[in-house]
């Protein structure tokens, strides 16, 4: 690793260093005792991809958020090309040439993509040049093949259109450093490769491009540095030529996940679930004439892969009574359960693990033993004829905390909105999966948990199959599928395109699947 | 029977005038995001204020200009509490249009029954004394054409303003306004003020021209109907000029009818504004897209830059 003096603006790496972190530490004093940030030093130069490399929590995105001035630090020092400067506001940021990318896109719904670019500009006149932005973006997008529409609505893009346009919409500053957090969470791996020759082509111009990443195999496929943030702290920056994913994934999980859970196969043909020709609300013109069709034995995993937003949650919403199927079948443990309610659904013993686990995994507002027994609350021993057992209920909630490591400062003091979604989804786990249901579904069961968690909550996945649960996993990541499914299937808008044995399954195939099927669809 | 129309028609216009501002300014307050239920307090409080500066130093005009200047700090209020302190909007403007109505009954004890100049009606030589037309078109009071004008102004600056853009962009999407450096909160306490100084001025048209006296609780509920008004129109200011006539045209048609002894009872009358927003509401929610792309989507949800 080059040691970089404060005064040597060039180093033997070539470009100038554009911007500069020294210390830069982050708090929220009273929620944790730990810091957020712990004196991280980071710096970018002209000409080159640095990758943040670290694990959901690690603090990737509260670095960039105070180098590109949206949020304030609790101390350190933020330097540009050597110059210690104040980023008060993400203008202050772009004014000095530092834009950033969000990981949820920051783009105004109704606006097209023009009216958006528009109103980020510093122009001083009253009206505006709505033609001159237009052809603006046009050139844009011809200089880094960033095929877009600038008067389509946002609202109607697709998530990779969407994230064209914002990239777009802060090119159009001139940024010399671009900060991109997660931007391949939302493609396909054809449009993600298709970013990383922006990317690359940006840097070329000698802009200063930092990228933000969980993922290893898009480390080795775009940057020429990489630093390792794990829990707020780095673990050094080094070339990308002197490292490997070996050395890089000890620093980044500690522990390794494994590629593949082995386990006995599946025993027996009885049905769990039997999906037949189910059109879910709202996909009527979208998803097949046909509708749905899949079953899942009992004991037997079935992983869905999928970009976001191809049919996943109006599927697994109208498997737990969440969304009316319009046409089609559901039998569940023998039981026709299409447009039965919620509880119909989970008085079967139907567990649901959501993807938006704060919004519909927990009441937020509420007290965690509370969140605990959200579900079970109506049945003895935690309530006699309509009156909670406060002590039943703290039992069962320390001993769920305690199985399922939850970090939690007081049962019934902490509100479950302070907690880390890690320790949510623990909560959520342990909730839902203590009394062994016969079904489960999961989506996106371990997103944002780190290592230690995953492997433990793949090990408990793996023990209910062993019991006889029927487990239905829904995940936009490929690696959690493959590692835990009996047999993988991807959807693509509204249908299920491919479907296969997960020891036959091969990522290459499943990648086209997700793009659709034609392997140059999906991008530009 | 021509004479009658005309009357009626222009009775119509100076009933619908205070809708209009009101409903202008809490069309712009609500497009930036922030949903103002004390726009009856704010009204009442421009009406009483407004009065009593013309009644003590005889100049309408003065009080026009009081009668707005207080329905904006009334508005700053409901900005700091909302804004700043983060309070609820809704229990907010319902607690800023009691205080309105209490305020303004204090202040007002002293001045009803008291007269004061009206603003009339502009007279311009030969085109108001085109028979008809002449009086339909030239012959209101400065007001009409005012509230017209800055609705008119208000449509313009939506939709073909940067600035219009802004603002709506905050109302839209406050994050993606606050990413590119805009301050969220500074242009909300702009929009509201700019609703209270329209309340404030709809109030004082009640008091100062549509009248002209103060009595206690004199809006009697204008500042809803032009709540409702702002909805009924779909947060578009030229459908608020429609909607103000139809509004102002149910309040004359129901005096009329009284005075005419027809069998209809006022009560029932004075319920057509709101049962037509009902009716106007549910009408565009069956199109759940339509109501989506229309309401501001961070419409009373509070703002806060995490830093």
């Amino acid at each position: 690793m080059p040691t970089i003096t404060p005064n040597s603006q060039i180093d033997q790496l070539g470009g100038e260093i554009l911007l500069e972190a020294r210390g830069i530490s982050k708090g929220f004093p009273g929620v944790w005792k730990h810091l957020i940030l712990d004196h991280i030093d980071f710096d970018v130069r002209a000409g080159e991809v640095h990758t943040l490399l670290g694990e959901n929590g690690a603090g990737k995105t509260v670095i960039a958020n105070i180098l590109s001035g949206y949020y304030g630090k609790t101390a350190g020092e933020i330097r540009v090309k050597g110059q210690p400067v104040d980023l008060r506001s993400p203008r202050d940021g772009l004014r000095h040439g530092i834009a950033m990318v969000h990981q949820e896109l920051m783009l105004v719904p109704a606006f097209t993509i023009a009216q958006n670019v528009m109103i980020g500009l510093q122009t001083s006149s009253f009206s505006f040049p709505l033609r001159k932005v237009e052809k603006r973006i046009g050139e844009l997008a011809a200089r880094y093949q960033l095929k877009v529409d600038p008067r389509a609505r946002v609202e109607d893009l697709s998530a990779g259109e969407q994230q064209r346009a914002e990239i777009l919409k802060v090119l159009f500053h001139e940024p010399e450093v671009l900060l991109l957090d997660e931007p391949t969470s939302l493609l396909t791996p054809h449009e993600a490769d298709h970013l990383f020759v922006v990317l690359r082509a940006m840097a070329q111009e000698g802009k200063g491009i930092v990228f933000i990443t969980h993922k290893m195999k898009e480390v080795f496929a775009v940057s020429d540095r990489v630093t390792v943030l794990k829990l707020g702290k780095t673990q050094g920056t080094q070339p990308i030529a002197n490292t490997n994913e070996r050395e890089l994934t000890r620093k980044t999980f500690g522990e390794t996940v494994p590629e593949y859970m082995e386990r006995p196969p599946v025993r027996t043909e009885d049905k769990a679930i039997d999906v037949k020709n189910l059109v879910p609300q709202s996909m009527e013109n979208k998803g097949p004439a046909l509708g749905l069709s899949f079953e899942l034995r009992k004991g037997e995993i079935l992983g869905f892969a999928g970009v976001a937003g191809n049919g996943q949650t109006e599927l697994i919403e109208c498997i737990t009574g969440l969304r009316r199927a319009e046409r089609g079948e559901i039998i569940m443990l023998g039981r026709n359960m299409a447009n039965r309610s919620p509880r119909a659904f989970i008085e079967l013993g139907v567990a649901h693990i959501p993807e938006r686990r704060r919004e519909m995994g927990v009441v937020e507002p509420m007290f965690v033993a509370e969140n605990v027994v959200l579900k079970d609350y109506r049945k003895a021993p935690f309530s006699n004829r309509s009156v909670l057992n406060r002590k039943e209920i703290t039992r069962h909630s320390k001993e769920l905390v305690a199985r399922f490591n939850a970090l939690v400062p007081d049962l019934w003091e902490t509100e479950s909105r302070i907690l880390s979604g890690g320790n949510i989804q623990r909560l959520i786990l342990g909730r839902e999966t203590w009394q062994r249901p016969p079904i489960i579904i999961a989506s996106h069961p371990t997103e944002g948990l780190d290592a230690k968690a995953i492997r433990h909550t793949w090990e408990l996945f793996l023990a209910l199959r062993e019991n006889g649960s029927a487990i239905l996993l829904v995940s936009e990541d490929l690696d959690e599928i493959m590692s835990l499914s009996d047999r993988i299937g991807v959807l693509f808008e509204g249908a299920i395109v491919g479907l296969v044995d997960a020891k036959s399954a091969d990522r290459e195939q499943l990648g086209r699947w997700m793009a659709g099927g034609a392997s140059e669809a999906g991008a530009p | 029977m021509t004479e009658l129309i005309i009357a009626s028609i222009m009775t119509m216009m100076t009933a619908a005038t205070p809708l209009m501002f009101a409903a202008t300014g809490e069309l712009i307050c609500e497009r930036s995001g922030v949903l103002n239920l004390g726009l009856e307090g704010m009204m009442l409080i421009g009406a009483v204020f407004g009065f009593a500066a013309a009644a003590v130093t005889g100049n309408a005009t003065l009080g026009l200009l009081v009668a707005a200047t207080s329905g904006a700090f009334a508005a700053l209020i409901f900005g700091i509490l909302t804004l700043n302190l983060l309070s609820n909007q809704v229990a907010t403007g319902l607690a800023l249009t009691i205080f309105g109505t209490g305020l303004s009954a204090l202040v007002g004890v002293d001045y009803v029954g008291e007269t004061i100049d009206q603003i009339g009606s502009i007279h311009i030589p030969i085109l108001s004394d085109i028979p008809i037309v002449g009086r339909l078109l030239f012959g209101h009071d400065p007001l009409v054409y005012l509230a017209i004008l800055i609705l008119l102004g208000a449509s313009w600056f939506l939709s073909r303003s940067r600035w219009g853009m802004i603002l709506r962009a905050v109302g839209d999407s406050d994050v993606s306004a606050h990413a590119i450096g805009y301050p969220v909160i500074a242009i909300r306490f702009a929009a509201v003020t700019f609703g209270g100084l329209m309340a404030g001025l709809g109030g004082g048209y009640l008091s100062l021209v549509y009248t002209p006296l103060w009595a206690e609780n004199m809006t009697a509920g204008r500042g809803w109907i032009a709540l409702a008004l702002v909805v009924f129109a779909s947060w578009r200011p030229a459908r608020v000029l429609f909607g103000a006539i139809l509004f102002g045209g149910i309040t004359i048609l129901q005096l009329n009818a009284q005075a005419a002894g027809l069998g209809i009872p006022a009560a029932f009358m004075s319920m057509l504004p709101y049962i037509a927003t009902i009716v106007v509401l549910v009408l565009i929610s069956r199109d759940a897209i339509k109501i989506r792309l229309n309401a501001p989507a961070c419409l009373g949800r509070p703002f806060r830059a995490e830093r």
